[in-house]
């Protein structure tokens, strides 16, 4: 991958009050494929999604990395492969100084112990029938951080209070707490087993704006108070901006644009981050009418046949003819902003 | 409730005093209490709350589809046209269905009938409404979807649901509910399962083809941001009540009730600094069966007085056009309206 030293440029995230200098996560060239298969005796492999495409990005200690992009453009998937849920077909995966990518089952598992995992659904995501104690505890048991039972209670009434939940509650069950109270369940069992990473794919999504806004306090608090770092997964680019320190936008399955925070905000270079941030309205009616919408053209291309040259080209307001011919790479355009277009010059 | 439409001065909706309930193994829960408002031709009405506020029951009532039992429209007046919509009969209502009023929703799968294909589906309420038959109907519903958007018509009419991709099936779900030109199409959570960049293309498609044809538009979203860009004006719900309405800019540039200030401080937005903390509203939204005494927001608020335990406060008017229910709302819009400056 050509853009490595690129990456390694970028990787000291500014003015966000992060400690260290080695990142915490460091994903290069990740590569997803899922193979469709066809016939009934002899399988024949007849087409390939490639659902993340050489996807290579770091994570500071302390720090929040947002992933945004719109359904299938592979977050989810590099969520999964970075915590070896899902077998990368190439790439490496670090964490902590550690290869991931090869490691067996076993082996994975003490590094499951840092890396934390907040689900979308918090009805899906917690098992029914056990007590909120015992989701909460599991990871204690699982990696036997408990040292007695007595630790356990005192450290599942410990990790209920710091997301707001009444240690009284550890011996109900689920179905007896709202959406918001079982999402906080959801980030303390996270939290129980002391990670320092947190991986929250659309943890905030299906949660009503007011409660949504409580989670996210509640997620800068225990950064700052654990320095954790987050990979925070989510398709809203305004909740994005709010929690985290660098951004990076994915489309079918490859970063587009990659900066600080502020920057991609207040600067975006790639035709797809200008077009993702003009269809997101602000709730201020003055605001909104005077403002000019970039609307696509057109759906997302089929993850089967994808456009030649850049994905981004049957979309895009501005694509030429190089743009179907050959795929732009992520080239370094300002301090700590990355953009995988040909015409991102002339964008801003 | 009765303000002056630029456009006409009588309603095209007056819903009065709607009260639709749910019989529940808890009890009675009442999703909709006491509904008042008006939709005018033409304008654009959004109706902005949290899941549970009674804001898709409403459309429902409107529609008289909230499935029954359980549901039951307990008392009230929907006027469409100056007929009043709970008084007609099943059949006249079939005719306000798609003629008078359209509908679209969240689901565009689950809405689309999956075994037939879109031509069949869109040249149904023509035949039903218009009397339109055979090749003038085929030629109706290509020029429909011609209209949302849906480039080689002629040949997609023979494509079944699962062809399309999600904003094209919200495109055709457009293309059915405006086919018999309604004078009102409700909107409910339209644009809420589709990624944002499509989201775009069908608000503005719905908003121009509305404006072109003259249709009133009435938006149900949680999206305060949608509601901002497309409504003139708008009514905030929360536990089956309407808590504020006004024009889009009263509401937004100067809340008068603690719970529009809750939601508008609880949303990450692009246009304040992003270091912003937020300020959420405490607490859950409360359980419908339960609903605390006298105001039902009175445990969530920061302004809530001993008063608001005791006596529930009804609609009343603070500014011109705009209509608050709080007892405290002058406290409440003074103290944004320095927050804001």
């Amino acid at each position: 991958m050509t853009n490595k030293s690129d990456l390694s440029e970028q990787s000291a995230p500014a003015g966000t009050g992060v400690s260290g200098s080695t990142p915490l996560l460091s994903v290069r060239d990740l590569k997803v494929h899922f193979p469709l298969k066809r016939g009934f005796i002899v399988q024949r492999e007849v087409a390939r999604v490639r659902a993340v495409d050489g996807v290579s990005f770091d994570i500071m200690p302390g720090e929040t990395l947002g992933l945004v992009g719109e359904s299938g453009s592979g977050k989810t998937t590099s969520a999964k492969a970075v915590i070896q849920l899902t077998k990368p077909e190439s790439g490496s995966v670090k964490f902590e100084g550690q290869e991931l990518v090869g490691l067996g089952t076993k082996a994975m598992r003490p590094v499951r112990r840092k890396m934390g995992m907040v689900f979308q659904d918090p009805y899906g995501s917690l098992n029914p029938r056990m007590r909120a104690g015992d989701i909460v505890g599991e990871p204690l048991k699982v990696h036997g951080l408990a040292d007695s039972k007595e630790d356990y209670r005192k450290q599942v009434a410990s990790l209920m209070s710091t997301v707001g939940l009444s240690p009284a509650m550890a011996e109900r069950y689920p179905n007896e707490f709202s959406g918001g109270q079982r999402q906080r369940l959801g980030v303390a069992r996270a939290i129980a087993a002391r990670p320092s990473l947190l991986i929250l794919d659309e943890s905030v999504s299906a949660l009503d704006v007011s409660i949504q806004a409580q989670i996210l306090n509640l997620l800068q608090d225990l950064q700052e108070q654990y320095n954790l770092a987050y990979l925070f997964i989510a398709h809203d680019l305004s909740v994005v901006r709010h929690i985290s320190h660098r951004v990076a936008v994915m489309y079918l399955g490859k970063i587009v644009e990659t900066a600080d925070s502020k920057d991609l905000y207040e600067r975006p270079l790639h035709p797809y981050t200008r077009a993702l941030l003009s269809a997101i309205p602000t709730p201020n009616p003055i605001i909104e009418r005077s403002r000019e919408r970039i609307v696509l053209r057109g759906d997302l291309p089929s993850p089967l046949d994808l456009p030649s040259g850049c994905g981004f080209s049957t979309r895009c307001p501005i694509a030429t003819d190089r743009c179907s011919e050959s795929s732009p790479e992520l080239r370094t355009l300002a301090p700590n902003q990355q953009a995988a277009c040909f015409l991102a010059e002339g964008v801003s | 409730m009765t303000t002056d439409s630029p456009i006409n001065s009588s309603p095209l909706l007056q819903v009065r005093d709607l009260r639709t309930s749910f019989n529940t193994s808890e009890g009675k829960i009442a999703a909709v209490n006491g509904v008042s408002f008006d939709v005018h031709h033409g304008e654009t009405l959004g109706l902005v709350g949290e899941s549970g506020c009674g804001k898709s029951v409403s459309a429902l009532s409107i529609m008289r589809l909230v499935p029954n039992p359980p549901g039951v429209i307990e008392s009230g007046e929907i006027l469409f046209e100056g007929v009043d919509l709970l008084k007609i009969s099943d059949k006249e209502m079939q005719s306000v269905r798609g003629a008078g009023i359209g509908m679209i929703f969240q689901e565009p799968m689950s809405s689309l009938n999956p075994v037939l294909t879109i031509g069949r589906q869109i040249t149904e309420p023509l035949g039903v409404h218009l009397g339109l038959k055979g090749s003038a109907a085929e030629n109706r519903a290509a020029e429909l979807l011609e209209l949302v958007g849906i480039a080689d018509s002629k040949r997609r009419l023979g494509d079944h649901p699962h062809q399309l991709s999600g904003g094209q099936r919200q495109r055709v779900m457009i293309a059915i509910a405006l086919s018999c030109e309604p004078k009102l199409l409700i909107a409910d959570e339209a644009t809420t399962a589709l990624d944002v960049t499509i989201q775009a293309q069908i608000l503005e498609l719905m908003k121009n083809l509305t404006a072109q044809l003259g249709t009133a538009l009435m938006i149900i979203t949680h999206n305060l941001g949608i509601i901002a860009r497309y409504a003139d004006r708008l009514n905030v719900m929360y536990a089956g009540k309407i808590r504020e309405s006004g024009n889009a800019e009263q509401v937004y540039l100067r809340p008068s009730h603690p719970y529009t200030v809750g939601l508008l401080n609880s949303v990450p937005r692009l246009d304040r600094p992003a270091t912003e903390r937020l300020d959420p509203i405490e607490g859950d939204i409360p359980d419908p069966a339960n609903l605390p005494s006298g105001c039902a927001f009175t445990p969530r608020c920061r302004w809530a007085t001993a008063e608001c335990e005791l006596s529930e406060p009804v609609l009343e008017q603070v500014e011109d056009r705009q209509m608050v229910a709080c007892f405290e709302s002058k406290a409440v819009s003074d103290s944004v309206g320095i927050a804001l400056q």
